[in-house]
């Protein structure tokens, strides 16, 4: 086996030695992320900024049977890039050209660094007409792996998860070839990432860079109205919750639909924050859509068991900033710069029964809790966070939190729901749960891609 | 300062500190130039922590990662934490304690034995740190100001040129003022953010100290450097006398119409310099003076005002120079972005970015193309010419 230093050496080759580090400052940061899995340390961190310099590491850990681990921002906070048997960590952000906006076809060609808030910002500036489904997490998550995790944004609500909105990839197999998927595998265009030929999109997304690393992706973009406004509801009945938001997408006049629940402040505690957002292009539009809404809703007020809450400009600012910044800050509430979420997709009439849970757990284990639920496509299902916020230097509350999350994820599975960006002990649950028959195909699928085991190993590792 | 302690395991690694307003690109100018993670705000703080736990034992790396930080306070304007105004001090306590412990970067040791041994971090004679002053009125109790002209004023070139420039512009205004020439102490603003706290202390003390024996009541400063550590910290040990930035003093002249430049033409971009704009809420002043000279016109950079990229020379950096040696250096990047607007002259207000930006226009072969010049040198150029 080739030594540490020989090694170090092959990187150094590939991408220059800036951008190589076996350091222990580097190691330590790389080791980590900001939920509640234990540390592994890597024995590079390495950073390049081709394709073809992706694909000679891929080469190099495969003769060295060296695991990699392709990182964005390290922001799914279930430990996903956390290398649980060392190895390489690929920090892709330096991989950060947006390649091509095609106007008329709408969508967008990144490379696999490129940061959710860097293509917002691009987006306004050069396509004002155009945007793209921004998730709440924090500005430096990157596009890719956004759709790795299957994550969803402000535009789910009509138009499904992020990565339904994926229109062409380009990767690394773990065995080094370059890999289109996808219309541009077969023209210049970007526009689908399988229709009408096999969609073999599926072979990478979902799969958390165990099978491959993205190194294009084309995203699909949407019109971006003029105008953008919030509607705030609040109701204190959770059964309500599934038909409010059933209710809201029959109208196809929202572009986001996100109900939130906290403990704190107190004035608040046991009332569902209901927020509508609608866009449009002029006031009669925004307008109109007001009123479609309101209809939609208007028994409920009648009842009284829904009221609205006209917004201050200064109330409003926060909700409707893109991420929102309030979500972040989650992990301040117990002064300790941590927060993690169980994040179940699941059908939306599991709203009250979610909330329960959350209630009971959080008091059970005396940790601070928050919820945010996105409604993905036309109710199909929702996104369901078990947010538990924990203080970094207490370390027996973040053990609370994580028997907290564990609590709530076998619930979720139990009621049906399917946990998302699961952690590793997730993911074990969840294959525990698994048709043996969808099983088998994933050992399959990832053997025949990464013979040497050597992508991001330890996740989706059927038994 | 020493808050750290208790509240470094606070930052959550979002990573928005990376970012200005709004998300164009990266700006932090460690984490941009060296593009680790480690060399990004939260990189630091939890390294920080690390060590503070003993996780981590201390090593040159680790220091070098602390002091490229240039505290160009983009951080402390966009974390979205309560916490977000003392990440400075954070990362400063935590180098104040690396002084005490005797375990810097070479470079920022040599830059502390400099200000020992010489009063200047350029290892210049005392006796030389008026040579630019050609004469230049000494401070007198009854004068209106004491301008103070700082270590880079006072020693490089860049700087020198910017101080005659300024001085020139005070005489033909009737300004009532005097410098204190080889009696001037280094304003410490860089020994603070470096974390060497006893050194500044000891730096503040003795201006605070001949100030008053002077009867000094208003000071300008050359550089938001010294503006920035009169005016915010010298309070504290007793300073006791109000503090303009020249540029501030400048717009106030022309507002009363006692100079009025000459026509121009040229098309001018402006860099706000750290300690002038995030620190201290200056941006409008140095607008307005370019603005009031006709036939110039301003034009911005992308990353403006609260949201402008440092040029990487804060904190010592423009003689440690951590950040060098790459087309990633912030002032490289800065000059392209410069250069990128279409002026053909970029106007500083700070002698360090002076120098830092000076350099970069030269290694990115634009010399040619991009003028830099401070803001006292422009009007200097403008009132001869009437
Ligand atoms: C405050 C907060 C709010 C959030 N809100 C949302 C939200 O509204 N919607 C949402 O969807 N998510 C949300 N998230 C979760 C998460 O941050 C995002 O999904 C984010 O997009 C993940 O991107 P990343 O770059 O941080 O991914 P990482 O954590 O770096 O990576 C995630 C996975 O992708 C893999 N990967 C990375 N790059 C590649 C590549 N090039 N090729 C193959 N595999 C790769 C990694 O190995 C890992 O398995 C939130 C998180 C936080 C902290
Ligand atoms: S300093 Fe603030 S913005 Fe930066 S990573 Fe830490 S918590 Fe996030
Ligand atoms: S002060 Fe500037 S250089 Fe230092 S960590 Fe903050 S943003 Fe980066």
């Amino acid at each position: 086996m080739t030594t540490t230093s020989a090694l170090c050496d092959s990187l150094i080759k590939i991408v220059g030695k800036n951008f190589v580090s076996n350091q222990k400052e580097e190691r330590y940061f790389y080791a980590r992320d900001g939920g509640l899995m234990p540390p592994h340390e890597p024995d590079f961190v390495v950073m390049p900024k081709t394709a073809e310099e992706v694909q000679e590491i891929v080469k190099l850990a495969n003769r060295e049977k060296v695991p990699i681990v392709p990182k964005g921002a390290g922001l799914a906070l279930t430990g996903l890039v956390i290398p649980q048997r060392g190895g390489i960590v690929l920090d892709m952000k330096r991989m950060d050209r947006i390649l091509e906006v095609n106007e008329k076809a709408r969508y967008v060609v990144v490379e696999a660094g490129v940061t959710q808030g860097v293509l917002k910002s691009y987006l306004q500036k050069h396509h004002p007409h155009l945007r793209h489904s921004i998730p709440d997490s924090p500005p430096v998550a990157t596009i890719v792996a956004n759709a790795v995790i299957h994550g969803q944004g402000r535009l789910s609500q009509q138009h499904g998860f992020n990565s339904d909105m994926v229109s062409g990839l380009e990767v690394v197999l773990p065995t080094g070839e370059l890999c289109r998927i996808g219309s541009c595998s077969v023209s210049k265009y970007w526009f689908s990432k399988g229709p009408p030929l096999p969609d073999l999109s599926g072979l990478f997304l979902g799969w958390f860079g165990t099978t491959g690393i993205i190194t294009r992706l084309g995203l699909k973009l949407y019109p971006c109205k003029k105008m953008r406004d919030i509607m705030l509801f609040l109701a204190d009945k959770a059964e309500l919750i599934p038909d409010i938001m059933l209710r809201l997408s029959h109208t196809e006049m929202v572009e986001d639909v996100v109900v939130s629940a906290a403990p704190l402040p107190l004035r608040f505690r046991g009332t569902f924050w209901i927020m509508a957002y609608i866009t449009g292009d002029s006031d009669e539009e925004l307008e109109f859509k007001r009123k479609m809404v309101w209809n939609a809703l208007w028994e409920y007020f009648e009842s009284r068991d829904l009221g609205f809450l006209s917004v201050s400009p200064d109330m409003k600012a926060p909700l409707m900033s893109m991420p929102s910044k309030d979500t972040s800050r989650f992990a301040d509430v117990s002064k300790g710069g941590g927060f993690q979420y169980a994040g179940p997709i699941t059908p939306i009439e599991k709203f009250p029964a979610f909330i329960r849970k959350l209630e009971e757990v959080a008091t059970k284990y005396n940790v601070f809790y928050a919820s945010t639920t996105r409604l993905i496509g036309a109710g199909h299902c929702m996104m369901f966070s078990f947010s538990f916020s924990f203080n970094r230097a207490n370390t027996d509350e973040m053990a609370r939190a994580k028997k907290a999350l564990y609590e709530c994820s076998k619930f979720a599975l139990e009621e049906g729901g399917v946990l998302w960006k699961a952690d590793i002990y997730e993911q074990r649950l969840l294959m525990d749960k698994m048709d043996p028959n969808t099983l088998v195909l994933m050992k399959k699928i990832k053997q025949l891609l990464d013979p040497n085991g050597i992508m991001n190993p330890g996740n989706w590792e059927v038994k | 300062m020493q808050k750290y302690v208790s509240q470094i395991h606070r930052c959550f690694r979002c990573g928005y500190c990376k970012f200005p307003t709004d998300y164009s690109s990266f700006n932090c100018p460690s984490y941009r130039r060296f593009r680790f993670d480690s060399y990004s705000t939260g990189g630091r703080l939890w390294l920080i922590y690390a060590w503070l736990k003993g996780e981590i034992e201390w090593s040159e790396h680790f220091a070098e990662i602390l002091y490229t930080c240039t505290t160009c306070k983009n951080c402390a304007e966009q974390c979205p934490m309560k916490f977000a105004p003392d990440i400075v001090d954070w990362i400063v306590g935590a180098r104040s304690d690396m002084v005490e412990k005797g375990k810097i970067p070479p470079r920022v040791a040599r830059f502390f034995e400099a200000v020992y041994g010489y009063g200047n971090p350029f290892k210049q004679l005392r006796s030389d740190r008026a040579v630019w002053a050609n004469g230049t009125k000494k401070y007198a109790p009854g004068d209106e100001y004491l301008l103070y002209v700082g270590c880079l004023g006072s020693y490089d070139e860049n700087g020198q040129k910017m101080a005659r420039s300024l001085v020139d512009i005070l005489n033909a205004s009737a300004v009532s003022f005097g410098i204190l020439g080889e009696e001037e102490e280094c304003c410490g603003n860089e020994i603070y953010m470096l974390g060497e706290t006893g050194l500044f202390q000891n730096l503040m003390e003795k201006n605070n100290q001949k100030f008053k024996e002077l009867g000094v009541s208003k000071v300008i400063t050359l550089c938001p450097h010294g503006y920035n550590t009169m005016k915010n910290i010298y309070p504290a040990s007793g300073g006791n006398f109000e503090v303009y930035h020249y540029t501030q003093i400048l717009n106030d002249l022309i507002k009363k119409n006692k100079i009025k430049p000459s026509q121009a033409k040229a098309k001018i971009t402006y860099q706000d310099p750290c300690f002038l704009g995030r620190y201290n809420n200056i941006y409008d002043e140095p607008r307005q003076i370019l603005q009031s000279i006709p036939g110039i016109k301003l034009v911005e950079m992308e990353r403006t005002r609260r949201d402008a990229f440092c040029c990487g020379g804060g904190s010592g950096n423009f003689v440690t120079d951590l950040l060098a040696g790459s087309a990633d250096s912030p002032a490289r990047i800065r000059a392209r972005e410069a250069y990128e607007t279409g002026a053909d002259t970029l106007a500083v207000a700070c002698p360090s970015c002076l120098t830092m930006l000076t350099d970069a226009v030269k290694a990115e072969d634009l010399d040619d193309k991009l003028a830099v010049k401070d803001i006292s040198q422009i009007l200097k150029e403008l009132l001869s010419a009437r």
